[in-house]
């Protein structure tokens, strides 16, 4: 089958084989675990325990904030110590919940109970996964129920499972795929369920040949399943980029998936589907890769979420020597941290640790005008442009030339031969003229 | 305090690729070709390159050094490409001082003047060359064909030299050519021109380096071609416009000075857009002008109209839909 892509982007080291061929761990977290109430995007959770409460794993202990909002369950049983700001990946301060693990992992009444989900109206399913607390795994963190109710059912085509991962060194998508693709195809079938009209199409970069040929047997039968491959580049697993690569329809940056007619979920986010409607089990673990080369023993863990990064880093090893950068997430749209203990939350897709920072070995020097970020750019701007209009703070010229579609995906910075950074500039001036427009 | 972890927003990693290293590449793209000049016009043609390439560097320190006393930083290279490009674009009998006058000329005027490395509009290279073809018509114009590889040879007065026409102004009075000749380089001209073939073995470098593409040089030649096919007078004649595309500076100008990336247009439809507009420009002097060559002139008149080119043919962002006007009334 032809395989899909798009125009421009760049293929960093991939650095996939450090992790991709050891099995995912269980960890179970021996501190105290940090919910903060803000793991997505939109408004904040409230808590709905009080310090001292005894909590079962399982039970929900924040309840959404607003309608783009999602709840938060506790992934362990025992206390609630406190609530407090807590440091969260960001670098930011932001209310979380403390729990003290009581280690005994007592779950909420019918956790884990299998169910029958082809007897759940839509509506049922929906609501499921809205309490579940589930949101896009892959880092945005956009609350999931949301996606998968868009105004019109039936002009939904597609339902994309992303499974390109195509940020550098992150395998948590590959191992789920070869580890639990059952439960992934069966949470695709869930969500076909909603969607009458819909081929869900599972999309997989060419360089995970082993996952590709697993989830080509799993679907042989499915009628309404395939899989795509698509080329190896980064950003295939962008949003945007991969519709294009899968029914070659493009989107703007003020258009939804749904008015191209498809619907984007991420690996662990269709497997968290899976166990919130068919084993009654809200989002309480997430897939971790740990990776890097400072780290010991690079591998995946299945994590509870609110465990603390150290604990993790630990788990893995941690460092063989210091490292100079930390990374949560990949290596082209993480955060760097500066701090370990930071909780693991819904959207930590990986810990990198590295010994170098590249960003710090090449000074900047002026722009060529080479044209590479041109090339590299997957939304056909101009980032030379853009930066020039960046560092005039000239807002109406960055508009001008579309800066505004901009994701941010860091494609230019990589490749400019100068050692500028473009897209830093390029983000703070999106993000600055998104404040003003809301002042407005 | 325990010491902290280095923060910066993503992307945290880098490729390879350095304005260095780019340099370096097109420095040794420049090899072959420099090589067949010094070949052909024997240990006065090194001497003109190597004092454009050490006149480059200097003025290069001594105007960071003392005019904007700034710290030295080499780390570009550009300077010395610079350098070979002009000594390149020298005939072999010029006096030394030349070069050295043009690469001054060519980084302190045409480059530190407007802002040094990435904004200087028009190639600096050429602007040298210019400068001295204006200033020393004469001497610039004196294609002295050395005929044995003599080591010494100094000037067109030398008993061996021998003072030819270069192959364009040849054809342009009518005359004939070898075609041959003109493709291995067995004619006259400036150092780093005469050769076809050494200056496409760079070329294929650089493309796969991927530090060039096609877009500027295949439009500038294609357009030379189909100009010299119609207006060139002799009709279909291949031969002819093999020629054209073999003499002067075309294939030096081509792949290695309209590409420059400063003075060259960003946006990818504006490269084919520039590339067109200085085969016309080319054809219309080499036809229709006075001179038998026109690629310098062509390129550092282009060079001026690359923000226009570049207004003109910004790209369209992804799935941004061209808006269409809508009609007073229609859509009611």
């Amino acid at each position: 089958m032809k395989k899909g892509t798009f125009k421009g982007g760049v293929h960093p080291y991939e650095g996939k084989e450090l992790s991709m061929n050891k099995p995912t761990v269980q960890l179970l977290p021996k501190g105290l675990l940090v919910y903060p109430m803000s793991q997505h995007i939109g408004a904040p959770a409230k808590p709905i325990v009080a310090v001292g409460d005894r909590v079962l794993m399982g039970q929900t202990i924040a309840e959404a904030g607003g309608f783009v909002s999602s709840p938060i369950a506790a992934s362990v049983s025992g206390t609630v110590k406190e609530i407090r700001p807590a440091l969260t990946v960001s670098g930011a301060m932001a209310t979380a919940i403390v729990i003290e693990n009581d280690n005994k992992y007592e779950p909420v009444e019918g956790l884990g109970q299998s169910r029958d989900y082809t007897k759940l109206s839509k509506q049922e399913i929906r609501d499921i996964v809205r309490d579940a607390g589930i949101v896009g795994m892959g880092g945005a963190g956009f609350p999931t129920f949301i996606k998968l109710t868009p105004k019109d059912d039936d002009a939904i085509t597609h339902i994309i499972v992303n499974g390109s991962e195509c940020e550098p060194y992150l395998t948590s998508d590959y191992r789920m795929m070869k580890e639990e693709g059952e439960k992934l195809v069966d949470g695709l079938r869930i969500i076909l369920q909603l969607f009458d009209k819909a081929e869900g199409v599972i999309a997989i970069e060419d360089n995970k040949p082993e996952a590709i040929a697993k989830m080509e047997k799993l679907v042989q039968n499915e009628k309404r399943i395939r899989v795509q491959v698509v080329k190896t580049k980064y950003p295939e697993g962008s949003e945007r980029q991969l519709i294009y690569a899968v029914t070659g329809r493009k989107i703007n940056s003020s258009m939804l998936p749904a008015d191209a007619g498809c619907i984007v979920n991420n690996v662990d986010t269709v497997i968290s589907i899976h166990m919130a409607v068919a084993e009654c089990t809200p989002l309480i673990r997430r897939i971790v890769t740990v990776s890097g080369d400072a780290v010991v023993n690079p591998q995946n863990f299945c994590v509870k979420t609110g465990t603390l990064y150290s604990e993790v880093l630990e788990a893995a090893g941690g460092f063989t020597e210091k490292p100079k950068k930390l990374i949560s997430g990949g290596t082209m749209m993480g955060m760097s941290l500066f701090d370990t203990n930071v909780p693991v939350t819904k959207t930590s897709s990986a810990l990198l640790a590295f010994k170098e920072d590249p960003m710090d070995l090449v000074p900047e020097g002026p722009c060529i005008r080479c044209g590479r970020c041109v090339d590299a750019c997957p939304e056909n701007l101009i980032p030379q442009m853009l930066m020039a209009a960046a560092e005039k703070f000239n807002d109406a010229k960055f508009e001008a030339v579309s800066g505004m579609e901009c994701m941010e995906c860091g494609s230019c910075t990589y490749v400019c031969p100068a050692g500028r950074k473009l897209t830093q500039a390029l983000k703070q001036t999106r993000r600055s003229i998104l404040d003003n427009r809301k002042k407005k | 305090m325990k010491e902290l972890y280095n923060v910066s927003a993503s992307p945290h990693v880098r490729s390879g690729v350095t304005t260095r290293s780019i340099m370096r590449d097109v420095a040794i793209a420049l090899i072959p070709a420099s090589a067949m000049g010094v070949y052909r016009f024997g240990f006065k043609a090194f001497l003109v390159l190597l004092s454009a390439v050490v006149s480059a560097i200097l003025s290069e320190y001594l105007w960071t050094k003392f005019v904007l006393k700034k710290k030295i930083c080499f780390t570009e290279c550009s300077a010395l490409v610079t350098g070979l490009l002009l000594g390149m674009n020298l005939p072999a009998s010029v006096p030394l001082w030349m070069p050295v006058v043009g690469s001054a000329f060519a980084i302190i005027v045409a480059k530190e003047f407007f802002g040094g490395l990435g904004q200087n509009f028009m190639n600096p290279a050429l602007a040298g060359r210019c400068f001295l073809v204006i200033c020393f018509a004469g001497r610039m114009t004196d294609f002295a064909v050395e005929k044995s590889s003599r080591l010494f040879y100094y000037g067109a007065s030398a008993v061996d030299g021998l003072s030819s026409a270069t192959p364009l102004a040849v054809i342009k009075d009518g005359g004939a050519y070898s075609l041959k000749d003109m493709f291995l380089g067995f004619t006259g001209g400036v150092i780093g021109e005469t050769s076809a073939l050494c200056i496409l073995i760079g070329a294929i470098y650089l493309l796969v380096r991927k530090v060039i593409s096609l877009r500027i040089p295949v439009a500038y030649i294609a357009t030379v071609a189909v100009f010299m096919l119609i207006f060139g007078g002799h009709g279909c004649d291949i031969n002819y416009v093999a020629c054209h595309l073999c003499g002067g500076g075309l294939m030096l100008g081509a792949w290695f000075m309209a590409t420059d990336y400063v003075t060259s247009p960003i946006t990818k439809a504006g490269q084919v857009v520039f590339g067109i507009l200085l085969g016309l420009l080319t054809g219309v002097i080499r036809v229709f002008g006075n001179s038998a060559e026109g690629v310098s002139y062509a390129i550092i008149f282009c060079n001026l109209l690359v923000p226009f080119i570049e207004r003109f043919t910004m790209p369209r962002a992804f799935g941004v839909v061209k808006v269409k006007k809508q009609k007073g009334g229609a859509a009611k």
